[in-house]
């Protein structure tokens, strides 16, 4: 699903890499947790996984395709194919809870029918079932979280990447988002999460990276957040 | 991708840019409006230019009595008979004349008080102080100036006149108004396109966070600078339709009034102008797109 072989990526004007030769493999159906302080190259990671950037060394596999190769008009159809979830849940203020979710599909080109169709599906997936209609604004920010996970999934993709999902949230809400995303990840769908949260991480038991500096330190089957002495 | 879609989305974008659309519009409209001139009066120039270049001749004049004592080359006194037959069988041996007309002095006394009824030398002077003349039209009315040294200082030739030089003046005058109105426009048209280029980046400067998240969730490229080169487009067409009302309005102007006021020149019709604004519309809109598209390169990547 996910592959990095020998990555590296240093920034222009920048000594130290963010990302300092680092190989994993993250296989389909796998539940990752991506852990390290800030700076450790987190953010790194996951922006390469999408394609926002290029390894300055080695490759990036995701779904199968080498993102140093594929050429940019490529890169927008690449991104169909995986959900991404951010901590400021990215949601338009100006459009209801359902026009928001349906918008992942207008950009596409979906056609109305099916919009219509699969938008309360998913919604009813997330617990949000009957507030197609409301503005993000009115919700809370589990709720809203909720929303962007309902616009991640709409297409059923293969990988879904969040970005410390639950980083604006209440403790209770959290968990209701990672009982979601478990959810989502028992469908078959591969996920991989980067977190600073505990409580989380070592509740839920799943693999967990650790980035130290742009060096992968830690790569455990059944990990916790810190240090297992 | 659907029609309803892009739509709304293009007027949410107008309408949220409303003072800097407005301006595209105008500065869009201006330029546009100069182009259409500039073009119209090469036009006219270039009709006017046939027009009067098929009805230009040139004159060789025979010397009068009256020209013995004021003129060198009539010295020997008014031309006789032999004299202009000898010019007109010279000029049919020329193969550069189209045609020749004689023009005797009583006829040439005739127009005279046509088109001058109010000159008080008609009481004055009599058909005979009115020289005869050739009339003389060549296949290249440029090539006057052989006709010119061929005749002059023949004898019996007073003087060999050439009506083109009286238009040059005219001509000169509207092809410098159009060279004007070309800087003119050039300028304009470079400030509509700065004004495009600001407009489509604030745009997408205010709209990055629909934009950030349509190329999170995978639009295409297409999609995403879409409504953008769209509204830009949009805006250089209702440019393009105020530039054409401007150039209509002025149409008729100078049908209505001016053509009343100068009736020697023979103004182009509607249908020069209406070809005219297909032009501008393609122009504007394509000008505006292009600069909109270039604009979002740097602006919104992938």
């Amino acid at each position: 699903m996910i592959r990095f072989d020998n990555v590296s990526k240093t920034y222009p004007k920048q000594n130290r890499p963010a990302l300092d030769n680092v190989s994993l493999e993250i296989e389909k159906g796998e539940f990752v947790f991506l852990v390290g302080s800030s700076g450790s190259g987190k953010s790194t990671f996951l922006r390469l996984c999408l394609r926002e950037e290029r390894p300055s060394t080695g490759a990036v596999h995701v779904l199968g395709k080498d993102l140093g190769k594929l050429s940019n008009w490529k890169v927008p159809h690449m991104r169909r194919q995986l959900g991404t979830v951010f901590q400021d849940f990215r949601l338009l203020p100006n459009k209801t809870v359902g026009q928001n979710v349906a918008f992942a599909l207008e950009v596409i080109g979906k056609p109305k029918s099916a919009i219509n169709k699969v938008v309360p599906e998913v919604l009813d997936l997330v617990g949000l079932g009957g507030k197609e209609d409301r503005m993000p604004g009115e919700l809370s920010g589990g709720e809203q979280q909720r929303v962007a996970i309902a616009r991640a999934f709409v297409n059923r993709p293969m990988l879904l990447i969040a970005d410390e999902p639950t980083g604006n949230l209440d403790p209770q809400n959290s968990v209701g988002i990672m009982k979601l995303l478990d959810r989502i990840n028992r469908t078959g769908t591969t996920v991989l999460m980067a977190t600073h949260d505990q409580a989380i991480v070592d509740q839920m038991r799943k693999r967990v990276i650790e980035l130290d500096k742009g060096l992968l330190v830690r790569d455990q089957a059944r990990g916790v957040y810190g240090y297992q002495s | 991708m659907r029609a309803q879609f892009v739509l709304s989305e293009i007027g949410v974008g107008l309408r949220r840019n409303l003072t800097m659309t407005i301006a595209v519009v105008v500065s869009v409209a201006l330029s546009l409006a100069l182009a259409g001139a500039s073009l119209l009066v090469r036009d006219q120039v270039n009709s006017m230019k046939g027009y009067w270049y098929d009805k230009v001749e040139v004159s060789i004049y025979f010397c009068t009595k009256a020209d013995q004592h004021g003129s060198p080359q009539c010295s020997t006194g008014a031309a006789t008979d032999d004299q202009v037959k000898d010019v007109k069988s010279q000029l049919d041996k020329m193969p550069l004349v189209q045609s020749a007309t004689y023009e005797s002095s009583a006829e040439a006394f005739q127009r005279f008080k046509q088109t001058n009824p109010d000159n008080p030398l008609l009481a004055a002077v009599g058909a005979e102080s009115m020289p005869q003349s050739w009339r003389v039209k060549l296949t290249d009315p440029t090539r006057y100036d052989v006709i010119q040294s061929a005749f002059a200082g023949k004898a019996g030739v007073k003087s060999v006149e050439d009506q083109r030089k009286i238009l040059e003046n005219l001509f000169g005058l509207l092809n410098g108004l159009q060279t004007a109105a070309f800087v003119i426009m050039v300028l304009m048209l470079f400030v509509a396109l700065l004004l495009i280029v600001n407009t489509v980046r604030v745009s997408a400067f205010s709209r990055r966070r629909e934009t950030g998240i349509m190329r999170l969730v995978g639009a295409s490229n297409f999609y995403v600078q879409m409504p953008f080169i769209a509204e830009a487009a949009f805006a250089a067409l209702l440019g393009a339709a105020l530039a054409s009302v401007l150039l209509l309005g002025g149409h008729f102007f100078v049908q209505g009034w001016l053509a009343k006021k100068v009736l020697f020149i023979h103004f182009i019709g509607l249908s020069s102008v209406l070809a005219v604004i297909p032009l501008l519309v393609v122009v504007g809109m394509g000008m505006a797109g292009i600069a909109a598209f270039f604009t979002l390169r740097k602006y919104l990547k992938v």
